[in-house]
């Protein structure tokens, strides 16, 4: 797909720049913050860095970063294994619109009610409270995610080369890995990089099942009482950056990765 | 067929559901009326004791301390709000904690549906420490179920130097603001303190129930809506500290972190009165340690532990030794500090609503939903 | 000139079936007798540790609050009684509107922006503007909330900016009211409707832009009975993660608006911990749940018609 022509594409770009600009907006004042003198984030004091110095003898702060990441990978890693399936069940029952729409059930239920739910769920069966119990909390909603974006890329998809395969006296497995799964690889990342992100994010559903272990968010609302000090605006300054960095990393490397069936080919 | 499958498997579940909602009634309700006199059975010797506060809420050096003198180690398990602990340990079940902090009203409504272990104040010979006031709260006469931490009032804390034309004294000055207060002025928004105000300056009782006063005091609030900058539970103080709001609904000890800012933030209790909290801790029936939890409570009564929660979290603490060993001059710095337990007394304690909590939620969400 | 007959082909080389008249005993992958299994796992997991769980908490909507919080198992049915009245309707009405008009703004910048980045030649450069759309969601969403309260207060950076260009005398009062509340909500979930429509525009061949074209029909109508049945996915995604979180949502209201106006997120919220009426609760949430669900089978239905209207997918 290319674009449109001049008129329509400026029109394109300039919503994308009114996006990014809203989108980072925030942002930037947030990483300008992080270098505030003044403890308060409405009175500029002044240029300092003394609060990345804090933040680094901070383990509370720093433990609960590696906490949400490692539950975040879990997360991503269990709802991904079960919405994979999922996704690929929906699809060929499609026409159903119950199971269509049960399969968005988890997201409709307000966080509080899954939280304290869960809670008492785990305390019954006397499951640890923990990033155990964090990480299948997520995968609850996170299943729901990850199976709708994989199903975006399974729509519309071209089924014929499945039928060649078959045809071709492959059996469904090796059919699967050799010549779907590539083609819906971008759908699965997409599907992993947002239930990461949300689960990085999430807090409610987190602060009840959590017990004793410290997430970023739940760290975050406890320091709230003394305002946003510039020590967690430095935290989430390093945050990004790290994420930049991955990302960065990750797409350079990651560009030699061949993406198996040529789109021109599928169409 | 999955369709057909798919109802009979819902009618299913739902059955389940009803079924073990039924069978585990005791593990989701704190009980019903009345304390039962039976414990859950008491494990002996050094334990963990699992601990539910609120953040930074005691001194750092706690844990080992108190393992040094008794042998018993701590988990501590943080929440910001009452309702979060309340919900924490009501949906974890009997046993889940051996402490809590909790809030007065808070702690009155556990009493009352058995959902606190009674001290034995033999085991608390450090309750000596505190002034005879603090066994005169009327949420927990003679403090048989909970012990005082700290305590203090709501009232108004408000910018002395940017606010020159209007004194401040009266709730009037939150819901009825001069024009110089018009729209800088902010609520809490917890709803017992956000109906306070109304309440007291129409010279009701805060625990009223009464459906007529509840409604004068909504409308009243209500109206006061239009001259509000928002509410606000969490950060009102830095509000007052940018200058972006000039008098705000705080309580005492919050108002301390503004001073200790700027000393041009001042605090008053309001002439037609206020409420006197107190956090204070308490053991969750149900708690397999409750001799140790014990020790802990008596542990924290001593002298220099309180001292250090008035020294750095700012709020008065009802104990009569470390209130006598502040220094002079920090109790200078922040006035409330000075106020007496006498003084405390004379306001009224929030106490559960029982049955006209339905009632008093309807019209809080009356002033919120406009 | 292109014929009828091309324009079913180009069109179908996009679906399920090959050239030509479906084969009644086409074999793909999505036909396999193993692909019900696929359901097992994910409602397995979701019968234990959703249904159940919710359930055991929901079932309390028929019962009544104890004295002091907790739940007494009388049966009644007052809670939804109290529920159907216009002061709490009155709130999940708000949320509605407040939701609806943020799926709206997201739709109306989002599906653009999501098309631009599907259009972008080279995957690299889609896969960079994807990753820094999902990129503020990598700092806390508290922290991103607390920024806009600096950026829109009255001494804030928006009214500072424009008072230092003499475009206002005086500072808007941009927060603490339903309007920073839509900007908080699109701006939490904005993300959310760009990545799925992305995935399904993405996917498309992009001869489908132009077959309608060629053949003389209106954008529009192109857009309609061409696209728009083979986004269906991403646009009913994109819209249930924006509209769904929002009306569930409650800290934007409390911090962006002010704590001026409830949504159904803080009402439910507020049941659950202030008044520790889990019965209540249960009840407004079991509406909303309803609501929802409902909303949900409208949209599938509706697009379902559209989708017939147009070529099977």
């Amino acid at each position: 797909m290319r674009d449109r022509g001049p008129g329509g594409g400026r029109l394109l770009r300039l919503n994308m720049g009114i996006v990014f600009a809203f989108l980072y907006t925030p942002l930037v004042v947030l990483v300008i913050l992080s270098f505030n003198q003044s403890k308060y984030a409405s009175l500029w004091g002044g240029f300092s860095t003394k609060w990345y110095g804090v933040l680094a003898h901070d383990s509370a702060v720093i433990r609960s970063i590696g906490t949400t990441f490692f539950i975040a990978a879990a997360a991503t890693v269990l709802s991904i294994v079960i919405g994979l399936p999922l996704a690929f069940g929906l699809e060929r029952w499609r026409r159903n619109a119950a199971l269509d729409s049960a399969s968005y059930f988890p997201l409709l239920i307000p966080d509080i009610v899954t939280a304290i739910g869960l809670l008492s769920f785990f305390a019954a069966i006397k499951f640890p409270l923990g990033v155990r119990s964090i990480v299948i909390a997520h995968s609850v909603w996170g299943i729901a995610f990850a199976t709708a974006i994989i199903r975006t890329r399974l729509r519309g998809f071209d089924r014929s080369i499945e039928e060649a395969s078959l045809d071709l006296g492959v059996k469904e497995i090796p059919t699967f890995f050799k010549v779907t799964l590539p083609v819906i690889w971008p759908g699965i990342i997409a599907a992993a990089l947002v239930v990461f992100t949300l689960s990085v994010d999430e807090f409610v559903i987190a602060y009840f099942t959590a017990g004793q272990t410290v997430t970023f968010p739940i760290q975050i609302y406890g320091m709230i009482r003394f305002g946003i000090t510039p020590e967690i605006n430095a935290a989430a300054t390093i945050l990004l950056c790290v994420t930049m960095l991955s990302i960065a990393t990750a797409l350079i490397l990651g560009g030699r990765r061949n993406r198996g069936v040529p789109e021109e080919a599928v169409a | 067929m999955p369709r057909r499958n798919g109802v009979r498997f819902s009618i299913a579940l739902v059955v389940v559901g009803l079924v073990l909602a039924a069978c585990s009634s005791d593990s989701s309700s704190g009980g019903e009326a009345g304390a039962s006199p039976s414990r859950a059975p008491q494990e002996t010797g050094p334990v963990t004791l699992k601990v539910l506060a609120f953040n930074d809420y005691m001194p750092n050096n706690v844990s080992s301390t108190f393992q040094d003198q008794t042998g018993n180690t701590i988990e501590i398990t943080t929440t910001s709000s009452n309702e979060d602990a309340i919900a924490k340990i009501q949906a974890a079940g009997p046993g889940a904690y051996d402490i809590a902090w909790l809030t007065s009203p808070f702690v009155d409504g556990m009493i009352k549906a058995g959902g606190l272990e009674q001290l034995d104040h033999s085991a608390l010979p450090n309750l000596s420490n505190l002034y005879p006031e603090a066994s005169q709260l009327a949420y927990d006469l003679g403090n048989q179920y909970s012990v005082p931490y700290a305590w203090g009032t709501t009232g108004i804390c408000w910018r002395s130097d940017l606010v020159k034309n209007t004194t401040i004294d009266s709730w009037d000055d939150l819901l009825k603001p001069s024009s110089e207060l018009a729209g800088k002025v902010t609520l809490i928004d917890e709803d017992r303190w956000l109906m306070l105000p109304a309440l007291k300056e129409l010279g009701f009782s805060v625990n009223t129930t009464d459906p007529d006063q509840l409604q004068q005091a909504a409308d009243l609030t209500i109206a006061a809506k239009k001259t509000l900058l928002g509410f606000d539970g969490d950060t009102f103080y830095s509000k007052l500290v940018s200058g972006e709001a000039l008098a705000v609904e705080g309580w005492d000890g919050w108002c301390n972190y503004g001073t200790a800012e700027d000393p041009n933030v001042k605090y008053i209790t309001p002439k037609e009165g206020a409420d006197i909290w107190v956090d204070t801790m308490v053991i969750p029936k149900g708690s397999t340690h409750v001799q140790q939890a014990e020790d802990f409570i008596n542990f924290i009564l001593q002298p220099e532990h309180q001292k250090w929660v008035a020294e750095h979290i700012l709020f008065k603490v009802p104990n009569q030794q470390s209130m006598e060993m502040l220094d002079p001059a920090f109790l200078d710095q922040f006035p409330n500090m000075k106020v007496t337990p006498q003084e405390l007394l004379q306001q009224e304690p929030l106490k559960d609503l029982g049955d006209g909590q339905a009632a008093f939620s309807d019209a809080v969400t009356q002033v919120k939903s406009g | 000139m292109p014929k009828v007959d091309d324009r079913r082909t180009h069109a179908s080389t996009a679906g399920s079936a090959s050239a030509g008249p479906a084969v009644p005993n086409a074999k793909d992958l999505s036909r396999s007798r193993w692909t019900w299994l696929g359901l097992v796992p994910a409602f397995v997991w979701w019968t234990v540790f959703l249904l159940a769980p919710i359930a055991l908490i929901l079932a309390s909507a028929f019962f009544k609050r104890g004295f002091y919080g907790g739940v007494v198992y009388q049966f009644t049915l007052s809670n939804f009684s109290r529920a159907a009245t216009p002061l709490y309707m009155k709130v999940f009405w708000h949320s509605i509107k407040l939701a609806f008009v943020t799926t709206v703004v997201c739709l109306a910048v989002g599906y653009p922006a999501a098309y631009f980045i599907a259009t972008r030649p080279s995957v690299k450069m889609r896969n960079v503007l994807l990753l820094l759309v999902i990129l503020p969601f990598w700092t806390d969403f508290l922290i991103r909330t607390y920024a806009w309260i600096i950026l829109l207060n009255r001494e804030g950076v928006v009214n500072g900016v424009l008072e230092r260009f003499g475009v206002i005398d005086q500072p808007l009062g941009l927060l603490y009211n339903n309007t920073a509340v839509v900007i908080g909500l699109v701006y939490a979930y904005l993300p959310l409707m760009i990545l799925p429509l992305y995935a399904s525009l993405e996917r498309l061949n992009p001869e489908l832009f132009e077959a309608g074209a060629d053949l003389g029909s209106r954008p529009f109508r192109v857009w309609r009975t061409v696209i728009l049945p083979l986004i269906v996915p991403g646009l009913v995604a994109g819209i249930v993660f924006v509209f769904v979180p929002s009306l569930g949502n409650f800290p934007v209201a409390e911090l962006l608006g002010g704590g001026r106006s409830d949504m159904v997120g803080n009402l439910i919220n507020r049941q659950f911990l202030t008044a520790r009426d889990w019965p209540f609760g249960s009840t407004l949430t079991l509406a909303l749940i309803a609501i929802l669900m409902l909303l949900l089978l409208v949209q599938s239905f509706a697009l379902r018609r559209s989708r017939e209207i147009g070529i099977d997918a």
